[in-house]
């Protein structure tokens, strides 16, 4: 039975009809124009009201307070900073600041999280309970919980300075901070740093000489512990050969206080402790579901290859591991410093404190302000997410 | 026939029948041989196990300790919880229960936000059970109707009811306020930036990810800052902008762009065959992704979009910045008051904002891994 349709014969061009809705490309033309138009309005209108209200409400704008003289003190300072510093250094010490809580944050998340994502995956039964209420406790509690019972409920019930809890007579902790140690580095120090760089090359071109010898003999070489010997060694033996020009000094007590070593603030231990542990628990489930995203068959065929699983593990399953978590890493990482913005509950000057906060009271222009801060926030996102796309593109497989 | 049948009789040392399997030996077998494999299998194992042990029950005991055994439990101020050696204080709690919920909301007035509630959890348990019938009028009722009724019921000023400021709005009102609008505005918001994204048309798809990457790339309480200091500058002088609705409209346009990237992966999920079809059908983009890609689509990221929403339910803490006060804000608030000004009265309000927030944060989160193991269908290994 012949099937009998209305339609033209195959083959017959398709006439566009008179309706310029019929055509594709016109109506997305159409489409880009309004909204374009939109969006164009929207910052039109936005612009002219905010000259609008500027004026009236006399606020100055321009960038030309940056460098206006400050006038506030800053109690941490990775750079020299003073009351009569401008605006624009003052800008530079909180992202500075911000900087340090997002390293040292990252650092001590990671370690966290990988102790408890590997934990979870125990064989024993104890560890593994542990684990799974520390990622439960931490992920379900919000981030500001988490920093103000640090800082509120835990440093601030330290014993005063006379009273502090000391660790191996080197450490003291107490309600004012965390005393440590400080090094100084002395005159002739500069050949340790020398030697340390001198290090690091001849750890990369070594590294570059074991894989090639390994290519071409099979034979491997030791890189790890040759690079740490000559990582620490060689600094170690150059400044000897200096004299030891670098010197510890101790925090010591002195009357009420402590004089002498390196004072962390009580506000950066809160919020270094509270952004680590609350994005330990999420690293922990990304290194959890990256190593469970290895296929059993991977480490069985490295066992059948005859690799030990201390090497399986180093050569076969972490490889293919990190490939899963880098993503989520890297939006992690990216999380913890922009929740480093929370400092600015518990007083510690980084960015937001310093700048969204002092400043923008001080001056009042809050469209620069809080554009310049959002841009900082911004350029960080921006470039970490191209250096860990880097790294992914060169972890990532290859496919064919 | 057996197979005893072709033993030969010279060959006695073949067992003919064989003997019933005993019972395994005790060290591998029952508590003790699972203890065995799992807690003591070697001494770093059993160092491991026992240091988690003891961390594990010091942490448990000092909260029972803390919480119920030394607790106490009725008083009329301060001077019930000053003895030294007191656990939890647990009237500072009690005192202020009306405060923690509602705020400063008007005592009398209280059966309002009271009724949303009721209301809202009426429409919400129904949505969340997955054999629960009339989905569709029931999802038109909470994203529709429910923000309109709960608006007049709060906000007042119709229906003979008392016009309540939004500054006397606080506690877990606040906060439940702040994620759910979050929510409901920045689903819709969120599928156009997804859409948007995934367009063809240049214009719309560089409009959409720079929107989506710039709100992503700062933090909340940056973009609290610019709700509540830039926003009222952008708009006609005359103009104010309530307090509270300043803050949601920053939640809203940051949720969005989270929402955003959770409802493009339930887009990407989506095969091409689906789309295909659909256009074979003769349907344009709209019905074409109304009836055939946008159902599959937010089916699958259900867990994605509660978990957006979890995170947004503890990031309502941070609207305290701009001086609203949500739950954990009125707890801190509670601090200061001299009348309860005890030594264990941090420690009292932590442990009592610490179990609330985790009873709703916890139990969300066991919604999506329920929903999640439901669709996850086909891929058990």
């Amino acid at each position: 039975m012949a099937i009998t349709h209305d339609g033209p014969p195959a083959g017959t061009p398709v006439k566009a009809s008179g309706s310029i809705w019929s055509n594709e490309k016109t109506r997305g033309w159409i489409a880009q124009g309004a909204i374009g138009g939109l969006a164009a309005l929207l910052v039109g209108v936005m612009v002219w009201n905010a000259q609008d209200n500027l004026a009236s409400q006399r606020i100055a704008s321009g960038f030309g307070f940056l460098s206006q003289t400050a006038g506030f003190g800053i109690n941490q300072t990775l750079v020299e900073y003073s009351e009569t510093s401008t605006y624009a250094r003052a800008l530079l010490v909180g992202l500075l600041n911000t900087l340090a809580v997002a390293v040292v944050g990252i650092v001590f998340a990671t370690i966290f999280g990988f102790l408890v994502g590997i934990g979870r995956l125990s064989k024993n039964w104890m560890v593994r309970q542990v684990c799974t209420a520390y990622v439960e406790v931490t992920r379900n509690l919000p981030l500001l919980f988490h920093v103000l019972f640090w800082y509120l409920a835990v440093l601030a019930a330290m014993p005063p300075a006379r009273q502090s809890y000391s660790i191996f007579g080197e450490i003291y902790i107490n309600n004012r901070g965390v005393y440590i140690p400080k090094l100084i580095f002395g005159e002739g120090s500069g050949v340790g740093l020398v030697a340390l760089i001198v290090a690091i090359v001849g750890v990369a071109i070594l590294k570059k000489w074991a894989t090639a010898r390994q290519m071409r003999t099979g034979q491997p070489f030791p890189v790890l512990w040759t690079s740490l010997a000559l990582l620490i060694g060689l600094p170690f033996l150059a400044l000897a050969a200096a004299g030891f020009p670098v010197t510890v000094e101790e925090p010591a007590l002195k009357g009420f206080n402590f004089a002498g070593g390196a004072r962390l603030l009580p506000e950066f231990a809160a919020l270094t402790i509270a952004l680590s542990i609350y994005t330990g628990g999420f690293i922990a489930e990304i290194v959890r579901a990256g190593i469970k995203a290895v296929s059993r068959g991977q480490s069985e065929a490295a066992a059948s290859l005859g690799l030990k699983p201390g090497l399986a593990t180093r050569l076969v399953i972490i490889p293919q591991a990190l490939r899963v978590m880098v993503p989520p890493l890297t939006s992690q990482y990216l999380n913890l410093t922009k929740n480093s913005s929370l400092a600015a509950f518990i007083g510690y000057p980084e960015l937001v404190q310093v700048f969204a906060g002092t400043t923008l009271n001080q001056t009042g222009q809050a469209i620069e302000i809080i554009a310049i801060t959002m841009g900082c926030y911004l350029i960080i996102s921006l470039v970490t997410s191209a250096f860990m796309n880097w790294y992914n593109r060169r972890v990532a497989l290859v496919e064919r | 026939m057996t197979d005893a049948t072709f033993i030969p009789a010279d060959r006695p040392f073949v067992r003919a029948a064989m003997l019933a399997p005993e019972p395994p030996p005790a060290a591998v077998a029952g508590f003790s041989g699972w203890a065995r494999a799992n807690l003591f299998s070697g001494p770093f194992n059993t160092l491991l196990t026992l240091v988690c042990a003891a961390g594990a029950a010091y942490v448990a005991w000092v909260l029972v300790d803390f919480m119920a055994l030394r607790a106490v439990w009725t008083g009329a101020n301060r001077e019930a919880c000053v003895a030294p050696g007191t656990g939890a204080c647990w009237p500072f709690i009690t005192a202020r229960f009306g405060q923690l919920l509602y705020g400063f909301y008007p005592a009398d007035q209280h059966w309002r936000p009271a009724a949303v509630f009721f209301v809202a959890v009426a429409l919400i348990a129904p949505l969340l059970i997955p054999s629960a019938p009339h989905k569709k009028l029931n999802a038109l009722l909470f994203f529709v109707a429910f923000p309109i009724f709960a608006f007049v019921m709060l906000r007042g000023g119709l229906f003979g009811l008392r016009p309540v400021e939004t500054r006397a709005w606080g506690g877990l009102l606040v906060t439940l306020v702040v994620a759910t609008t979050g929510i409901v505005a920045s689903l819709p918001l969120g599928v156009l930036l997804a859409l948007g994204r995934r367009s063809k048309l240049p214009l719309i798809r560089f409009l959409s990810i720079a929107f989506i990457e710039f709100w992503r790339g700062v933090p909340l309480i940056t973009v609290l800052f610019f709700a509540t200091y830039m926003l009222p500058l952008f708009l006609p002088s005359g103009w104010t902008i309530d307090g509270l609705l300043r803050a949601l409209v920053g939640v809203a346009l940051f949720s969005a762009a989270y929402m955003a990237e959770v409802v493009r992966g339930g887009l990407q999920a989506i095969p091409k065959g689906q789309y295909e079809g659909a256009q074979a059908l003769g349907l344009r983009y709209w019905p074409m992704m109304l009836l055939i890609v946008l159902p599959q689509a937010l089916k699958l990221v259900i867990p994605g979009i509660v978990n957006t929403f979890i995170g947004l339910f503890k990031d309502t803490t941070l609207v305290a910045i701009v001086s609203i006060f949500d739950f954990l804000g009125i707890i801190r608030a509670g601090f200061a008051d001299p009348n309860w000004a005890t030594p264990v009265t941090v420690y009292t309000g932590f442990a009592f904002a610490g179990v609330v927030y985790f009873i709703f944060c916890y139990g969300m989160s066991r919604y999506s891994r329920f929903v999640e193991e439901r669709l996850d269908t086909g891929h058990k290994r």
